[in-house]
């Protein structure tokens, strides 16, 4: 079974071969990645591990009671991730694309809401600043020296 | 009386100054007689904001939910996964 967190590069090829069936003509992948905003050279995530899990669980469970017909995977990368490089991946597979696409955007801003996941920017001079879920950094007092 | 683990998460974790504790609260107590309690214990985090989010045994939790000797209450600063 595949794991939900990991500290490596997320295998895009790995999670689709969770979904993927003869019976599912249309797949849905969302890739979040770690943006270069500025002198940002990567982010570090952290978890609240065995919540996010169990909560992982709970939103694929949430997505499979409204799509039945639906396969939806996802897995999060945590740690010290590059500009570039993927944060997390979901892949959700239907008989149609409908359905797909649906699980598939459900998944993501249900991670949103409720996975214990935080990120720390990391910047050029070796700063980091927390991010709060609106994009900004928080107050400049709080910022790591 | 009733001995309730705490945990801190991320800029929390850093405000505490630790990433878990336990603390004592009269019961019956919510999990807003947790927060004000570890306000007293943790100076650092009475820079938290009045109404933090928190789990309660693993689960997002209202600050009016009844907690019990045991039990765990993990403060969650903002979230920010995906």
């Amino acid at each position: 079974m595949m794991m939900h967190l990991t500290r490596h590069p997320i295998e895009v090829n790995d999670l689709l071969a969770q979904v993927q069936g003869p019976e599912r003509g249309g797949t849905c992948m969302f890739l979040g990645t770690v943006r270069n905003d500025g002198d940002i050279t990567g982010i570090d995530y952290s978890a609240y591990e065995a919540m996010a899990f169990s909560e992982i669980e709970r939103i694929l469970g949430d997505a499979q009671d409204r799509w039945p017909d639906a396969r939806v995977m996802l897995q999060h990368r945590l740690g010290l991730i590059p500009v570039g490089e993927a944060s997390i991946a979901i892949a959700a597979a239907a008989p149609h694309r409908d359905h797909a696409f649906a699980a598939c955007r459900f998944v993501i801003e249900e991670v949103k809401k409720r996975l214990p996941i935080w990120k720390k920017e990391m910047h050029a001079d070796g700063s980091g600043i927390w991010v709060d879920p609106s994009g900004k950094p928080v107050a400049e007092g709080l910022r790591d020296r | 009386m009733g001995k309730i683990s705490v945990r801190f998460f991320a800029r929390y974790a850093e405000l505490a100054g630790c990433n878990w504790s336990a603390v004592n609260v009269e019961t019956p107590a919510t999990v807003a007689d947790v927060i004000a309690r570890v306000r007293e214990v943790f100076p650092g985090t009475r820079e938290l904001p009045p109404k933090p989010l928190a789990a309660l045994n693993q689960r997002q939790a209202k600050l009016e939910t009844p907690v019990r000797d045991g039990d765990e209450v993990a403060l969650l600063p903002p979230l920010s996964g995906g």
